[in-house]
């Protein structure tokens, strides 16, 4: 029976408090009576994931037929696939995709259909590389798709490829791959790492164009949503299932099947990295002590591809499929039971150590509007009830918060950070003055389509992720980030958390109440 | 009278040349160019009057001369020793306080030519005869002095009358801003790009007023005044990006394969020449108002994409009236960062020099306070 999550307090004997700070680690000393939450730990894994997985075709959740009752020959299926953003990090062979995909295959060969799809289900996102395609799906599935260009990556910019469905009740454009609007069923296969994942979002979102996206990525949805990981305070939830409903009324039938994961992130090297700190044992200060000293000599780029080179041990926990609302259902009370802690009250000051990773920097740099997004996005909003820090508090980062991009993954994002950022941090004034103009930029769309690209508006979207975060927050500083790139985002640079911790006092007052969250791996705070 | 004389010196050319890789401040220690006790510039004939500077700016071009950077096609049209200074308000022996128009056109050298004839005095075909030693301006003519001098002489066509209500401080940036107003001349698209955020680029993004002007500036100084004297685009890196987002153009290679239809080249090095090409519009115009040298840059984009290279240089009779228009409404005034004394020449030099990086634009000498003699 695995532990639950853990919120300990600080004291003397209390030994220093890893803090993440992308390619490397900090060991910190909290002051005496903060708080650091932990995760619970890895839940069991299913002991055979192919049989849970046919187990869930055949026994759908709601009012949906199993799944080979609804394959027949001549029909048009599309299977639609989570992309390269989940899990985090990327998971270890075979990843749940190719196994739900090869399920799936086996079930339409077995009902004579040969009108079969896939589609990389990116939203805005990059597009997927080669290898990376070939690590979600498998080399089998891979090899008899993609030499066929029946393996395809949704292109929410080609003009011949998208379909406008309708509106919702509140006038929102619905529009999403014309593929896999006009067959006869969509197999949407997600992973659900976090509670925002699945559900309508899949379709709505994964499958959208811009005219779509634009009416829940914006600023005002993120503002009222208390928290995004909170399906039923998330006005993004609301506005995608408005549209999932409209997409169902028009007759696109969505068979969905989303599957949850422990949270055992990191192969056993790093094992210390999924501990608690006290309970470390030699083996694992060693492998510290090993690790951290090895990354100090290490230049920076190595070092990132070393960690990008990580593939997570994930296992599936559990597995469900049919109709999307059902589904769903059941997916976020998994994922909830893996990751949610009780928290007592609210905080002064929260802490945090971001890693080198974020859904949008898969084998790619974290580039400071990325780290924004992670920190005040991400991590901020991984709370239920209220939020861990209360208003007007501090939050606190640790991350180096490097100036650096990678151009072909993130060229919008450089000009935003160039051109926006150092005019204005104000969410609503950035969408006013610059959104249109990034959005519809040939070039970026040019890139988006041809290369590996996010789109232009993307940098936009991590910015407002952030936006509740902002309008919440009393400061934000960054700890042992390069200081021209934390002035740029509007964030105060410490070199050291003492230094935070007394900058943090000029806006909470003396002797706050300080937490820690110990994540990855991660976990969500339900506070109370 | 004191002034900072610069000589013809080979080896100290080539000592500033080297030490201008260090600092222009050692530059000005080791180069050229000195403080010295000479003797006032003789009136040359009639029409010519004494001024007594006030104020007398740091130009670029000043600085490529101390560095012992600038071009040798100089040294057929100046003469030895001179005092430079050629961003000058002074006052004459009546107290009147005048812009000096520096280009030593025809009518202060007693001589006629076809372009002064029409009124192109900046364009005079004879800057190195008539009566005087040669010299394009004031401030590079043995004859005449110049402004970082406590006298020098110019002639009744070279003098404008500073209104009253002008400062001296205004009245200094009347001639870089003459340049940038004559520039402007040759810019006839709405859209342009401005490259260089110091005096001379400021000022022409203030005469371009009314366009939807592009400029990069890398200080926040620059940037806040680019803003306020009308740019519609302020980017605080690269150009070439600024440029791209704001026309939506594609780019190969480094070259953006739209662009702006007009750049105006306030700097006039390598990089800003070859950062015009990639930024400018097939079949636009490149305006190259900073003094240039001897550059090598890859023309082939030049000759593909039919682009025009003009250069624009100085001013006329005109252009100044209208830089006198621009400076009172822009308030270039606030462009004035510091003010020396000639005794503290190589600081001053140094600040100049390192005027974006020290929060500064224009660094001007004050000899409002030096004694004549």
């Amino acid at each position: 029976m695995p532990r639950p999550g853990f919120v300990l307090e600080v004291d003397r004997s209390t030994p220093p408090t890893l803090f993440w700070h992308g390619e490397r680690f900090r060991l910190e000393k909290l002051p005496v009576g903060s708080r650091v939450v932990y995760a619970p730990e890895p839940e069991k894994a299913l002991d055979d994931p192919r049989a849970a997985i046919r187990h869930a075709l055949h026994n759908p959740q709601g009012e949906s037929e199993p799944l080979p009752a609804l394959l027949r020959p001549g029909m048009k299926l599309t299977i639609a696939f989570d992309d390269v953003s989940l899990p985090l990090p990327p998971m270890q062979r075979p990843d749940i995709r190719q196994m739900v995909i090869e399920e799936v295959l086996d079930l339409a060969a077995a009902a004579g259909v040969d009108d079969v799809q896939l589609i990389a289900a990116l939203a805005l996102h990059r597009r997927m590389h080669d290898f990376e395609l070939r690590h979600a799906l498998g080399d089998r599935v891979y090899d008899a798709f993609a030499p066929t260009g029946l393996l395809t990556q949704h292109d929410a910019e080609d003009p011949d490829g998208m379909l406008h469905i309708g509106l919702t009740d509140k006038g929102e454009d619905v529009e999403i791959n014309k593929r896999a609007a006009t067959s006869d069923l969509i197999v949407y296969v997600n992973i659900n790492l976090v509670a925002m994942d699945g559900g309508h979002k899949s379709v709505a979102t994964g499958l959208a164009a811009y005219k779509s996206l634009r009416h829940h990525h914006n600023v005002k949805t993120m503002q009222h949503s208390r928290s995004f990981m909170d399906q039923h305070k998330s006005e993004l939830h609301s506005s995608n299932w408005r549209m999932g409903r409209v997409l169902a009324a028009s007759g696109v039938k969505v068979f969905q099947i989303e599957t949850t994961l422990n949270n055992d992130t990191f192969p056993d090297q790093f094992g210390f990295l999924q501990k608690r700190e006290w309970e470390w044992t030699a083996r694992d200060r060693a492998a510290f002590v090993t690790v951290s000293k090895t990354l100090a000599r290490t230049p920076a780029r190595l070092a990132r591809s070393i960690f990008h080179g990580i593939k997570a041990p994930h296992a599936m926990t559990s597995v469900q499929a049919g109709e999307v609302e059902a589904v769903h259902r059941i997916t976020t009370e998994n994922v909830y039971r893996q990751q949610l802690v009780a928290v007592e009250g609210q905080t002064d000051v929260l802490t945090m150590g971001l890693p080198y990773i974020s859904p949008y920097n898969v084998n790619s740099v974290m580039n400071p509007i990325l780290v924004m997004c992670l920190g005040l996005g991400y991590f901020f909003n991984l709370y239920k009830g209220r939020p861990l820090v209360r208003e007007g508090g501090v939050l606190i980062l640790s991350h180096p918060t490097p100036w650096e991009f990678h151009p072909v993954h993130h060229p919008s994002y450089i000009d935003f950070f160039e051109e926006v950022l150092a005019d204005t941090t104000d969410p609503v004034e950035i969408e006013k003055t610059y959104e249109e103009r990034f959005a519809t930029d040939p070039w970026y769309i040019h890139l988006y389509r041809t290369s590996h690209a996010y789109h232009g508006v993307h940098p936009f979207y991590m910015w407002y992720w952030g936006a509740h975060a902002l309008q919440h927050l009393g400061a934000v500083i960054v700890v042992g980030g390069d200081p021209k790139s934390v002035r740029r985002l509007g964030f105060k640079p410490a070199s050291t958390l003492r230094d935070a911790l007394e900058m943090a006092e000029d806006v909470v007052g003396r002797d706050p109440s300080i937490t820690h969250i110990h994540t990855p791996p991660l976990l969500m705070a339900d506070v109370t | 009278m004191k002034a900072l004389v610069y000589e013809r010196s080979v080896p100290k050319y080539a000592a500033a040349k080297l030490a201008a890789l260090w600092s222009s401040a050692t530059a000005a220690r080791v180069g050229p160019l000195h403080l010295a006790d000479i003797d006032e510039p003789q009136l040359p004939g009639e029409g010519w009057r004494r001024v007594r500077p006030r104020l007398a700016g740091i130009c670029g071009s000043d600085l490529a001369t101390i560095d012992g950077t600038s071009s040798r096609y100089f040294e057929p049209i100046v003469s030895f020793p001179f005092v430079p200074g050629h961003e000058v308000v002074g006052e004459l022996d009546d107290g009147t306080r005048v812009v000096v128009e520096p280009v030593l056109k025809c009518a202060t050298r007693g001589t006629a030519c076809a372009q002064c004839s029409a009124g192109r005095t900046n364009l005079c075909e004879r800057i190195a005869f008539g009566h005087l030693s040669p010299g394009l301006q004031t401030g590079f003519c043995a004859d005449t002095g110049g402004g970082w001098g406590t006298t020098l002489v110019a002639h009744d066509s070279q003098l404008h009358r500073v209104p009253d209500d002008l400062s001296d401080e205004a009245a200094v940036m009347v001639e870089p801003t003459a340049c940038a107003v004559h520039a402007a001349r040759f810019v006839t698209t709405d859209d342009v790009a401005v490259i260089g955020a110091g005096t001379l680029g400021l000022c022409t993004v203030a005469a371009l007023r009314g366009r939807r002007v592009v400029v990069a500036a890398k200080h926040p100084e620059q940037r806040a005044f680019a803003r306020e004297l009308g740019a519609r685009v302020v980017a605080p890196g690269e150009l070439d990006r600024a440029v791209r987002t704001a026309t939506s153009s594609f780019v190969a290679g480094g070259q953006l394969t739209g662009g702006v239809p007009t750049v105006v080249d306030c700097v006039g090095s390598e990089a800003s020449l070859a950062q015009a090409l990639n930024i400018v519009a097939p079949g636009g115009t490149i305006v190259l108002v900073g003094m240039p040298g001897r550059l090598t840059v890859d023309l082939t984009s030049l000759w593909h994409r039919e682009v025009g290279l003009v250069g624009a240089y100085a001013y006329t009779a005109d252009d100044f009236g209208t830089a006198f228009d621009l400076v009172r409404s822009a308030r270039l005034d606030r462009l004035v960062s510091a003010l020396y004394p000639l005794e503290r020449f190589r600081e001053a030099v140094d600040h100049a020099a390192a005027a974006g990086s020290r929060g500064a634009v224009k660094i001007a000498f004050d000899l409002r306070k030096e004694k004549r003699r």
